[in-house]
């Protein structure tokens, strides 16, 4: 298994200071320069000891947000690439349905895949309800612009020999020639995100490494998806490589010390849907059967559960709670990989852990220990793990 | 031409399933409701259906009617109903629309306007009045439902719905209008930047109507859409917000039954 370190990189000062939106519309007069840029030098010393420690790195970005500061992953990714000597650079992700010029985003990736010498891992995402207010990309297309940004940044990597035309509906270009062409052949690695299993099944097509975030124990169903779709074309069941879920971790050496990381850890997912309601459901990011489901219940859906089938409010659940979700992964290191053990073979096979180390007000010290608890005494035993076989998963 | 109080019926314009509610005899009225769709219950349909042949299309991608890919404007729109008044083949009718459908309506004006007679604007959308840092019009996309029924409304128990009461199929009606709205308005946000400089090409006797409590589009961003219209008419409508057709059904028919010369 390999072991993403990520944190969503916040302005956790905020958290305790808003007018209940942390996204979109919070005044950045409540972000102090200074602070931002100690946290900044901060996450970098973190990720310079990830690498160090064998773990690979994940970042991803969001925009006019203090849950996270990584507006532009770009940079983060850029200066990884120089710094860092052997981690796998994951960015998950990168909002391509987003971007007005995928082009850009080619010349970007490719030149970050070289600096790197080949150690881009290249996620694309479709982004969270409350990117479309700040990108104000019109919500009904955002899915059609992804795929053709998808179709056209693959189409530039993989094009040698000379300038092509791309007359799209939504991108037109007519000499694309990119230098300098991505280090990877053919090009880094694809990875992209879901929460829905028709998306699942396509990504299974691609045969892309899917990856899930907060789907706790309905994952099992996400996974199932990919793998019809990754037979369907005529390959063998997908090996655990092709799956990556996204868990808040918190190890230490005793579960009481544990317990209070986790307490800070799960800041996260107790700020993450802090926003002005509105911009929770743009008009079109869900399909009209959905919305009048939305409607008709007057709530949202749960989408958390534990094992046995309990909802989990993200919100508002406990520690305890988040780690009978899958959510969570917290304790000592026995008790931590037990936990994952555990969610891999519910799952059949995980074979990419998105591992967030950090979040909120963890302090430096703290996931300075986290990250070499974690490396020193789980790691080794998840490099052993033998995942479920295919065979094993067929029949279940 | 049918009769009253049938339902809405499907018809095929342009390869599509259009549902159009007909209702009433004498002149051809074309109503293109606003972002909200139609209700064909609400008292304003047997208002105007009373001194006129009311013809009520939900636009391409509204209530149950079909959307091609390639419909993604208002100008997409305006071309899609002048094939429609090609396909029911109206002469000399009446063009009426709301708020999004004067919208529409305004920008089928520019372009043609030989099959209709007069041209009523209500609460209209569509052109840029203010300044690039002033919004002529309030993002109803970044509002609760409380926020929205203050500004859309003088009265905004008018609009309050409970829609955990109502059934599922009516909902889905309700989340198709939203999503069709931001199909077509959400960037440039509810207007055409060029569509005020081409208003001038209205040579139909034309009529805007504006709620005076309208708080959505406020009654000077109706005076900047009549002054753009050679020969229009001001009115505005009392006790009434956006949406004169729900709030003052009875003001609104009579208004526009009486400028485009129904019996009434």
């Amino acid at each position: 298994m390999k072991v993403f370190h990520f944190t969503e990189q916040a302005y956790a000062p905020a958290w305790n200071d808003h007018d209940g939106s942390l996204r979109v519309n919070l005044p950045n007069r409540k972000c102090d320069p200074k602070i931002a840029a100690d946290n900044y030098h901060r996450w970098y010393d973190e990720w310079a000891l990830a690498d160090e420690l064998g773990l690979d790195i994940m970042v991803n970005e969001h925009h006019q947000t203090a849950t996270c500061t990584s507006s532009a992953c770009v940079i983060t990714l850029s200066i990884l690439a120089r710094e860092t000597k052997r981690a796998r650079l994951l960015v998950l992700g990168y909002p391509i349905g987003h971007r007005p010029d995928p082009l850009r985003c080619v010349e970007e990736l490719s030149t970050i895949d070289v600096i790197s010498r080949g150690r881009l891992e290249m996620g694309f995402v479709k982004g969270v309800p409350y990117e479309i207010p700040v990108a104000n990309t019109n919500p009904v297309f955002l899915m059609d612009r992804f795929w053709e940004a998808h179709d056209f940044i693959l189409k530039a990597m993989t094009s040698h020999d000379g300038p092509f035309n791309w007359e799209g509906e939504h991108f037109h270009y007519r000499h694309v020639n990119v230098w300098p062409r991505p280090y990877q052949e053919p090009h880094p690695p694809v990875w992209v995100t879901t929460g829905s299993t028709s998306q699942a099944r396509r990504l299974g097509e691609y045969g892309y490494v899917m990856a899930t975030l907060g789907s706790g124990y309905a994952t099992k169903g996400l996974y199932d998806a990919y793998r019809q779709g990754y037979v369907s074309k005529g390959r063998p069941m997908p090996g655990p490589d092709r799956f990556a879920y996204l868990g808040l971790v918190a190890v230490a050496s005793t579960e009481a010390e544990a317990r209070r990381r986790a307490e800070h850890v799960a800041g996260y997912v107790r700020t993450s849907s802090i926003v002005h309601p509105p911009f929770r459901n743009p008009p079109g990011f869900l399909s009209a059967d959905d919305n009048a489901k939305l409607l008709k219940a007057g709530k949202p859906p749960a989408r958390t559960f534990t094992k046995d089938g309990r909802a989990v409010d993200m919100r508002t659940g406990s520690v305890q709670d988040l780690i009978d979700a899958a959510i969570m992964f917290a304790g000592t290191p026995d008790q931590v990989y037990k936990q994952l053990i555990d969610f891999c073979e519910w799952v059949g096979g995980m074979g990419n852990l998105l591992m967030m180390g950090q979040a909120g007000f963890l302090s430096h010290a703290d996931t300075v220990d986290n990250l070499t608890l974690f490396a020193k005494e789980v790691l080794p035993r998840l490099k052993d793990y033998k995942q479920p076989t295919p065979a094993s998963i067929a029949a279940a | 031409m049918s009769t009253a109080g049938s339902p809405p019926a499907m018809h095929a314009i342009n390869g599509l399933q259009i549902e159009i509610l007909s209702r009433g005899n004498g002149k051809p009225l074309l109503f293109l409701h606003p972002e909200l769709g139609l209700d064909p219950a609400a008292p304003v349909v047997e208002r105007l259906s009373s001194g006129a042949r009311l013809i009520a299309p939900s636009h391409p991608g509204f209530g149950r009617s079909d959307v091609a890919k390639s419909q993604t404007t208002v100008d997409d729109l305006a071309y899609f109903y002048l094939d429609l008044l090609d396909s029911l083949d109206l002469r000399d009718a009446a063009l009426v629309g709301v708020s999004f459908g004067a919208w529409i309506a305004a920008e089928i004006a520019i372009k043609s306007t030989a099959r209709l007679s007069h041209l009523v604007l209500a609460d209209a959308v569509g052109i840029k009045v203010g300044d690039r840092e002033t919004r002529d019009i309030p993002d109803i996309f970044a509002m609760t439902e409380s926020q929205y029924l203050d500004v859309a409304y003088a009265d905004p128990a008018i609009g309050k719905v409970d829609y955990t009461a109502r059934p599922e199929a009516e909902l889905k009606i309700v989340a198709r209008n939203r999503e069709a709205t931001a199909r077509y308005a959400w960037s440039p946000y509810m207007h055409d930047p060029k569509l005020r400089g081409r208003l001038h090409r209205i040579r139909i006797p034309t009529l805007v109507l504006w709620g005076d409590k309208d708080r959505l589009t406020a009654p000077e961003y109706g005076r900047a859409y009549a002054a753009a219209i050679p020969g229009a008419r001001f009115e505005p409508i009392e006790r009434c917000g956006h949406f004169p057709h729900i709030e003052q059904p009875d003001a609104f028919a009579q208004k526009v039954l009486g400028f485009v010369g129904g019996s009434n």
